[in-house]
């Protein structure tokens, strides 16, 4: 679990972040979401002390990590950013044992690390180890920058814009694999994106931030459906591909089974050939948390909720 | 095309060698270059030794150089040495302006005749192409490399060490390579000031006015210069084919 | 991405700053090397003739007290605008202030220590006055680096200088200093010398330009060429620039020797031709590889225009390629130029002629003064030359964008 408290850095007489506070669980995926200059990178980067704050601290599971020196406690995160940043004068294999080096891991130890590393990011060890950055693709250098982060096996992984250089298709596959990896090695994630779309997508919380501040922290379906200000609501309506999405599946495919005895229990009736897009407009219109799908003669055949709906948001 | 260079490369060395340790077998050659009975081959001392004294004194320099100017170009590309930074590139500027003989010239009466005076002449001639490719190669380096490099946890030495310098080694060796040549050169121009090299046998023949002296002296410079260019340009690529 | 983690200071080091944030620290060690120059350094040299050592002589043992204290004042001053004040101009007031005043106690010194008509003795300026001027010279750098000046400005200062220089030369303040009582005995053969440097490494030049441009364009029109010829002018380039003098001298000599022509227009084993000749070999591989680097980096599509609105090929190279590349090929010719008037200097020793003469003829006769009056006008040559071709390439490349 990280804490932020009171987190506040002065650039001269600039806030570029101004007295942010804020819990991240563990083993979730936070996104900090903002435009550039909204001083959401810098708020990561107070996380590692990268930047070292004015004022108020950040305890890591219960420790401060003021407590040590920058460095020694950036071992010990895993760190990714737009670009990666690989070593271009080491081979992909000694990029990742990167941290494991610094921190003096055994020889025998960081070997097995790293092919494991490589096939979880589905890259076979056998023909990526001895490559060098320049000899790989721009989704392949993403997957090594995030299997260098996690060799050290940190609890938290700060990501930077992580998908920032990388095209819409090969951008889709690796917020998908990002998932993948949260589920299999349960690190805290926390993520800065400029992108809404890519907010919602991996979010279980979503931070918005604009001038130093953040104005609504929350699970993105809370987000959408009581945006805390006017910027949250524009930025949330803008998510547009998530729209589309919804637009493509019809009620009747995404009903929920009715619970016995529950019939027509409450808010507004939608036909089954309705599409999620419509369904959530109408829900955000009554301002009703469930709707009740009909057949074209009236018979009830299933329920949606506006978290079901955002849900099959997220998962495209 | 690679083995034909390798084959060309070899040769040269092993005439330059051959030439400095049996030179007489030489004179047949030099012969028609020299008028009225004056030796065809330098005789008033050893080339092999000469060359091996106008190497070392090229190595030490430069070794001096490299060490100084490296050491330098770190400390103007730290926060802590920002404020040295526009000084001493316009310095190394105005310093490229500097024509060898000059720095040379003006070393002697500071420090009187021999050794000294080309070697402390060589050593800061030989400080400006090499500062200039540290500062530039260090500067170089990508932000997001840097970045990363302190994100995962290197303090400012390792990240110096382990990242910094060895992006900005290539630059830095070429930077060497350029120091070198030139020193070859000037370390001839050493001569005039009693330094010991193969300038004395291009100074000799000009005297006399014998040219096969000059062209013995100035071919095993100029065989010298262009194999110590080449390996050290063979040096870079091998170190650094990969990136 | 800008990134502010590269700002990113230890606390530690931070407030070590913040102690010392009043004070300069390029300035503290110009200031520790101008007070090494004065106390510990003889500010001139007596010398009882030309050739023999000198003696060692303090300000204080020149001047009269009060004009030592004086300029000891002076400087102390300059020292104190250089430790605390960061405003670029003033900086650079107070330094040339500090050389005027440094360069009026050398002549003073040497007005003080000369006796009535005596042009044997020769006052030198000593280690001490060479530390000075090199802290305030420094110092007049950085302010002037600091402040970013326009090429005009640049010009002008360069001017400023000089004419400042041949003022106080020809004005007879300084003709006590032993460099200038050198220049007064070989004041003919300095004006000659002038000239063959200038001619030599200008005319040097100029041929290589004709021959090294449509070298280059025939390189970039056809890449197959361009490692051949650049290797092989590569090679040229590492040859040491004394061997290759003397390496011509050969073939130079036989021409003169077999071609009455050749002898009849001046070409000789020794003297200016093989001098030439060799500069302009040099000059070749900077003005050629520029040539190509600088048509490289002129847009395809900026020529397919030039074709499509119907420019015969020869006007497009002439008017649009050559003109876009015209500040990289002057790079290269700034280069060129700046490397021949140092290596002119080397051609005395051919009987090339040039200020070489008066430094290869001084290190001969061990007259250090006879060295400086080679050595301090070639510097001041390819100084002047690279300050004024940096500007007109600064106002090209801008007139570009």
């Amino acid at each position: 679990m990280i804490v932020i408290e009171s987190l506040t850095k002065h650039y001269g007489p600039i806030a570029a972040v101004d007295g942010v506070s804020m819990t991240i669980e563990r083993d979730s995926i936070t996104v900090i979401v903002g435009t550039s200059g909204s001083g959401k990178s810098t708020l990561l980067r107070m996380i590692n002390r990268l930047i070292e704050p004015t004022s108020g601290r950040v305890l890591i599971d219960g420790r401060d990590t003021a407590s040590e020196s920058g460095h020694r406690l950036r071992r010990h995160i895993g760190y990714v950013i737009q670009g990666y940043g690989l070593f271009p004068h080491r081979t992909v294999a000694h990029n990742i044992a990167t941290v494991p080096r610094l921190l003096g891991w055994d020889e025998n130890r960081i070997r097995p690390r790293v092919a494991q590393l490589l096939e979880a990011l589905q890259l076979d060890p056998a023909v990526y180890s001895g490559k060098y950055p320049h000899q790989l693709s721009g989704g392949e250098q993403q997957r090594v920058g995030v299997a260098r982060a996690l060799a050290a096996e940190p609890a938290v992984l700060l990501m930077d814009e992580p998908f920032g250089a990388l095209d819409p298709i090969i951008r889709e596959k690796a917020q998908d694999d990002l998932l993948e990896i949260q589920r299999k090695f349960g690190t805290t994630m926390v993520v800065v994106t400029h992108d809404i779309d890519e907010a919602f997508r991996l979010g279980d919380r979503v931070a918005v931030m604009s001038a130093g501040r953040v104005l609504q922290y929350d699970r993105p379906e809370v987000l959408v459906t009581h945006p805390a200000d006017p910027l949250v609501a524009r930025m949330t309506g803008s998510a547009e591909r998530a729209m589309r999405l919804l637009s493509l599946t019809t009620a009747g495919e995404a009903a929920l089974p009715l619970t016995p005895g529950e019939a027509g229990t409450g808010g507004p009736a939608v036909p089954a050939s309705a599409s999620l897009r419509v369904v959530l407009s109408e829900l955000l219109w009554h301002g009703s948390e469930s709707a009740t799908v009909i057949d074209g003669d009236g018979t009830p055949r299933g329920r949606l909720t506006v978290a079901a709906i955002l849900a099959r948001a997220r998962a495209r | 095309m690679r083995r034909a260079a390798t084959v060309l490369r070899l040769g040269a060395l092993g005439l330059l060698l051959a030439f400095l340790l049996v030179p007489q077998r030489f004179a047949p050659l030099f012969a028609p270059l020299a008028h009225g009975g004056a030796p065809a081959i330098y005789d008033q001392g050893n080339l092999a030794m000469l060359a091996l004294a106008h190497l070392t004194t090229v190595l030490a320099a430069c070794l001096g150089s490299t060490v100084v100017a490296v050491a330098l170009g770190i400390l103007v590309t730290r926060a802590s040495g920002a404020e040295f930074l526009p000084l001493s590139r316009a310095l190394v500027n105005f310093g490229q302006t500097f024509p060898p003989v000059a720095v040379l010239a003006l070393a002697v009466p500071l420090i009187g005749f021999g050794e000294k005076p080309t070697l402390i002449a060589l050593f800061l001639y030989g400080l400006l192409p090499i500062f200039e490719n540290t500062v530039v190669g260090l500067r170089s380096c990508p932000a997001a490399v840097l970045e990363a490099a302190s994100g995962m946890g290197m303090s400012a030495r390792q990240r110096l060490f382990s990242v910094e310098l060895p992006l900005a080694m290539p630059l830095i060796l070429e930077g060497i390579r350029i120091s070198l040549v030139i020193n070859i050169g000037t370390a001839t121009i050493g001569s005039t000031v009693a330094a010991k090299g193969l300038g004395e046998v291009i100074i000799a023949g000009l005297l006399s006015n014998n040219t096969a002296f000059v062209l013995q002296g100035g071919l095993a410079t100029g065989l010298m210069a262009v194999l110590l260019y080449d390996g050290v340009a063979a040096l870079e690529r091998r170190l650094y084919r990969n990136y | 991405m800008s990134s502010p983690g590269l700002l990113m200071r230890r606390p530690a080091a931070a407030r070590h700053t913040a102690v010392l944030a009043g004070i300069d620290r390029l300035g503290a060690l110009l200031t520790l090397l101008g007070a090494a120059g004065l106390f510990l350094l003889p500010f001139v040299l007596f010398k009882a003739n030309r050739i023999v050592p000198g003696d060692s002589r303090s300000v204080a043992q020149v001047l009269p007290l009060w004009a030592s204290l004086g300029f000891e004042a002076m400087l102390a001053a300059v020292a104190a605008v250089a430790l605390l004040i960061a405003n670029g101009p003033l900086r650079l007031a107070a330094a040339l202030g500090g050389i005027v005043g440094l360069a009026m106690a050398l002549a003073a010194a040497a007005n003080a220590l000369t006796p009535p008509h005596n042009i044997i003795v020769r006052v030198a300026p000593g280690g001490g006055f060479w530390l000075l001027a090199a802290a305030l010279g420094l110092l007049a750098t950085d302010a002037i680096t600091r402040m970013r000046p326009g090429p005009g400005v640049r010009v002008l200062l360069l001017g400023l200088f000089l004419g400042a220089a041949g003022l106080a030369l020809t004005h007879g303040t300084f003709d006590n200093v032993s460099i200038v009582r050198e220049y007064s005995l070989h004041a003919s053969a300095f004006a000659l010398a002038a000239r063959q440097q200038v001619l030599l490494s200008v005319g040097s030049l100029g041929a290589a330009v004709i021959v090294a441009l449509p070298l280059g364009i025939l390189c970039h029109r056809a890449p197959r060429l361009k490692p051949g010829l650049l290797g092989a002018l590569n090679v040229i380039q590492t040859v040491p620039s004394i061997a290759l003098f003397g390496i011509l001298m050969a073939p130079l000599g036989a021409l003169a020797a077999h071609v009455p022509l050749a002898a009849a227009v001046g070409i000789r084993g020794i003297g200016a031709a093989p001098a030439v000749l060799a500069l302009f070999l040099y000059s070749l591989l900077p003005i050629v590889a520029n040539t190509v680097a600088g048509l490289k980096r002129v847009s395809p599509a900026t020529v397919e225009a030039a074709l499509g609105m119907g420019m015969t090929r020869w006007q497009t190279l002439t008017s649009v390629e050559l003109l876009l590349a015209l500040p990289v090929i002057l790079t290269g010719i700034r280069i060129v130029l700046v490397q021949n008037i140092g290596l002119v200097t080397i051609a005395a020793l051919i009987g090339g002629g040039g200020f070489g003469t008066f430094i290869f003829q001084g290190i001969g006769e061990m007259a250090t003064d006879l060295v400086l009056l080679g050595a301090i006008p070639t510097v001041v040559l390819a100084f002047s030359a690279a300050v004024l071709l940096d500007a007109l390439i600064e106002v090209l490349d801008r007139a570009r964008q």
